[in-house]
């Protein structure tokens, strides 16, 4: 089988890290955002994935090779050398998705969920016409387009209906999709959007169903959202009993859903929980308290320290009796000094703070 | 009433010397809440000992002044455990409290006590505002009140021209130390050489310039400042009576004597380059407090904690309080008696009281923990740093006037994990949320 992986641009939401990676390689949960993907995709019998990109950084090409031996797939990357929107890439890579007629699947790089491939290869092919898209279910589905199903039918979509301000529905498109190549025939090589040409048009020949998505589902493409999906996807390991999650049974861990790479080293009488994930190397001081963050890998928090809602970059140094909260992201190589408490700072790399940061800003 | 003026001795003989603390009462000094609420601003605690104790051990520097007195309107029992204890410590000098029932003003109290002070024979004496911290040079006046044949010496200190308003201000001559004029809080700038309220008289000077400008308020018409436009309603002094039907009225040295002074006397002036603060609003004793730590520490005093990795000097903690060895203190931290500072605690230029508790890890910075108040693990108590040389405690953050200083006050308690800051608690307030640029 095949899948299309969009990635897009430089992630300039995800700004101060993409500075220093290309979004894909960011490690959520300890694990690049696409091996996530790759994964899920491997596991479910893809053998090609194309990566829709419009640049192509080297260390990118390279960590994607490791890749390919690891989980036996072939990964190409697909350069837009102008931006072709969300249904454009598909055209460019018609070559490798249209090489058969079976179906492929195409995926938003910043979606994080349990991947159903291969439940919504089955339902696909159950419903044998030419597309399926996976749905989410949402509080406040008028922040979002929502897919009207028709009348008759569980799953045939009907429609979408974008930001409604009347109730029609709770189900959103969750940014998978499982499409035949035929649907390539219906995009023009030009920048176009998937959501707004393509799937009206199968929608109109009653050709398009949805796919409910089971479990937690989130964009993470930006700080806030990355560390509300890091809490969702914590959560969803506690639920299945995952392996990976520190037990319970250490005494810092405080409410459960922490993820604690073992090279990192914690100190005496931290309180680290809930939803916090720890990298390689990184080093925690004595009497930490560390809740709903991220410690990206090589990271230092000195004693004493206090962490809440941030994501610590790789490299980057948190002071003693530092504090840290509201979505502050540290970017690589950042040092916090001593003390100094920064509530939602966005700081770029190589900078170092010495003074209290009170109201959200960005640090240049 | 008769003055009796003593016969002053111009022969270098040796002069008698006492020495009056000015403490105010307890209507007086409202800034100061809300610690005044528990405890009398003289006897409020910076950097281990009482504010007036600092100004009673300056006293005691001078070897010649023998009895000293504590001119206020508190209740006769708030100083009496001071006094005794200062009794024992210095037993060859007698310390009287002397208590005016009704505000008289700062000379006001002088006068209406003259006979009590000029008891023996006395020459001159020194007048200290309990208010101020600072080194209190006082045998340096004596110099310069000899050297000069002065009748009076006032101490003076530079501040900055923004600021210099918001005091007593003096024009002096440079060469002869000679004070020229004197404003108190002039509208316009006129000088940034300012009043230190630490004052130097003779006898035989002040006590009849008291008197000229009571005599003057009853025949004058009562003008206590020039009538202006802006000020003609306020310009008239309002006249109090007193049980006996007879009209007394608040004489203060700032505005009624001082300028004065100035005119026709023999006036000069100490200028200091030491330290210098005004003790007024309750956020104003963290810089109180560091500054009286410094000179404990330059001074080598015994009492403070023995510098090390986790003590950064100065900082007093008190024989009976429990510091965890891992708790790092410093500069500028004083510690109350049976205070509790629990492990990897951060306390910086802060003044944590009787009884108060802080819990692991937690973070105290430009603050005042009450008595008996409680911080919670991981809590950051913060108030923000303000430049050396300011003579404000408030500071204005986004566009509101805030105090920088964060005080809680008597049993006040904040959560676990909880942060605070620029925060003015009253007594008895639990915080569990989140609290910043407040008053609560």
């Amino acid at each position: 089988m095949k899948a299309l992986i969009l990635v897009g641009g430089f992630g300039t939401r995800l700004r101060p890290l993409t500075l220093t990676l290309p979004k894909p390689l960011v490690e959520f949960a300890n694990k690049p955002m696409i091996l996530h993907q790759v994964q899920a995709l491997a596991a479910a019998g893809v053998t090609d994935i194309v990566l829709a990109v419009n640049y192509r950084p080297e260390i990118m090409t390279e960590a994607l090779k490791k890749y390919e031996e690891e989980y036996n797939v072939r990964i190409e990357f697909s350069v837009e050398t102008e931006p072709l929107g969300t249904a454009g890439p598909l055209k460019l890579a018609e070559k490798i998705l249209g090489k058969d007629d079976t179906p492929f699947f195409v995926l938003n790089s910043d979606v994080i969920c349990d991947y159903p491939f291969k439940q919504l290869a089955e339902f696909h092919r159950q419903h044998g016409d030419e597309g399926t898209i996976v749905v989410t279910k949402v509080e406040e589905p008028s922040k979002y387009g929502v897919v009207v199903h028709k009348p008759s039918h569980p799953s045939r979509i009907d429609r979408f209906v974008e930001k409604p301000i009347e109730f029609v529905g709770n189900r959103i498109n969750a940014g998978i999709y499982i499409l035949n190549p035929s649907v390539l025939n219906r995009i023009e090589l030009r920048p176009t959007s998937i959501e707004q040409e393509t799937f009206p048009a199968i929608c109109n020949d009653g050709q398009l169903h949805s796919f409910d998505l089971d479990g937690f589902w989130m964009d993470v493409g930006q700080p806030k959202d990355f560390l509300s999906g890091t809490c969702l996807y914590l959560s969803s390991l506690t639920k299945k009993g995952s392996k990976l999650l520190t037990p319970t049974s250490q005494p810092f861990v405080h409410g459960g859903n922490v993820l604690i790479d073992p090279s990192a080293k914690i100190g005496k009488n931290c309180r680290i929980g809930p939803n916090v994930t720890i990298g390689p190397n990184v080093v925690v001081g004595d009497g930490v308290r560390l809740q709903r963050c991220v410690l990206l890998h090589n990271s230092r928090v000195k004693d004493h320290a206090w962490i809440k809602s941030t994501i610590v970059g790789w490299n980057s140094t948190v002071g003693k009796w530092a504090r840290l909260e509201n979505v502050t992201v540290l970017g690589d190589d950042v040092s916090i000094g001593d003390e100094v408490y920064v509530n939602g700072g966005s700081v770029l790399p190589h900078k170092s703070i010495k003074q209290n940061v009170d109201v959200p800003s960005i640090i240049m | 009433m008769s003055l009796q003026v003593p016969f002053r001795n111009k022969g270098g003989q040796s002069q008698t010397t006492k020495a009056v603390i000015l403490v105010g009462g307890p209507s007086r000094g409202t800034r100061f809440r809300p610690l005044s609420l528990d405890v009398p601003k003289p006897l409020f605690d910076v950097a281990g000992h009482p504010i007036i104790e600092h100004c009673f051990r300056a006293i005691t520097k001078v070897p010649e002044i023998k009895e000293v007195f504590i001119v206020g309107y508190y209740d006769e029992s708030v100083f009496r455990d001071f006094i005794r204890d200062c009794a024992k410590a210095y037993p060859d000098i007698t310390i009287r409290y002397l208590r005016e029932y009704q505000a008289l003003g700062t000379a006001g109290g002088l006068y209406h006590f003259r006979d009590a002070i000029l008891k023996g024979r006395l020459d001159r004496f020194f007048v200290l505002n309990a208010d101020v911290c600072c080194s209190f040079p006082l045998n340096e006046m004596l110099k310069l009140f000899e050297e000069k044949h002065a009748e009076a010496v006032i101490l003076g200190t530079r501040v900055s021209n923004e600021a210099a308003t918001n005091f007593g201000c003096i024009v002096s001559d440079a060469h002869t130390k000679r004070v020229l004029h004197y404003v108190e809080k002039p509208e316009s700038h006129i000088s940034n050489l300012i009043n230190c309220g630490v004052y130097l008289f003779s006898t035989e000077c002040i006590f009849p310039s008291i008197k000229s400008a009571m005599k003057r308020r009853t025949e004058r018409p009562r003008l206590f400042s020039y009538p202006s436009s802006e000020n003609l309603e306020s310009s008239y002094m309002e006249a109090q009576e007193d049980e006996d039907g007879e009209k007394t009225e608040v004489i203060r040295l700032e505005q009624d004597i001082l300028s004065d002074l100035a005119d026709s006397r023999q006036f000069f002036v100490l200028e200091t380059k030491d330290f210098w603060r005004q003790i007024k609003t309750a956020g104003s004793a963290v810089p109180a407090n560091a500054l009286y730590l410094m000179k404990a520490f330059q001074s080598q005093s015994e009492e403070l904690a023995a510098p090390s990795a986790n003590i950064i000097p100065p900082v007093f903690i008190h024989p009976t309080a429990k510091v965890d060895p891992t708790a790092k203190l410093g500069p500028n931290v004083s510690v109350g008696p049976n205070a509790h500072v629990g492990a990897g605690v951060r306390i910086k230029e802060a003044i944590v009281l009787d009884g108060a508790e802080i819990k692991h890890d937690a973070c105290v910075l430009y603050s005042i923990v009450g008595w008996n108040s409680r911080v919670g693990a991981w809590a950051r108590v913060e108030g923000t740093p303000t430049p050396v040389t300011s003579h404000n405690t408030s500071i204005v953050k986004n566009g509101v006037k805030v105090q920088s200083i964060t005080i809680l006050s008597k049993e006040c308690a904040v959560a676990d994990e909880v942060r605070v800051q620029n925060c003015v608690c009253l007594p008895y307030k639990e915080l569990k949320r989140v609290r910043f640029d407040d008053f609560k």
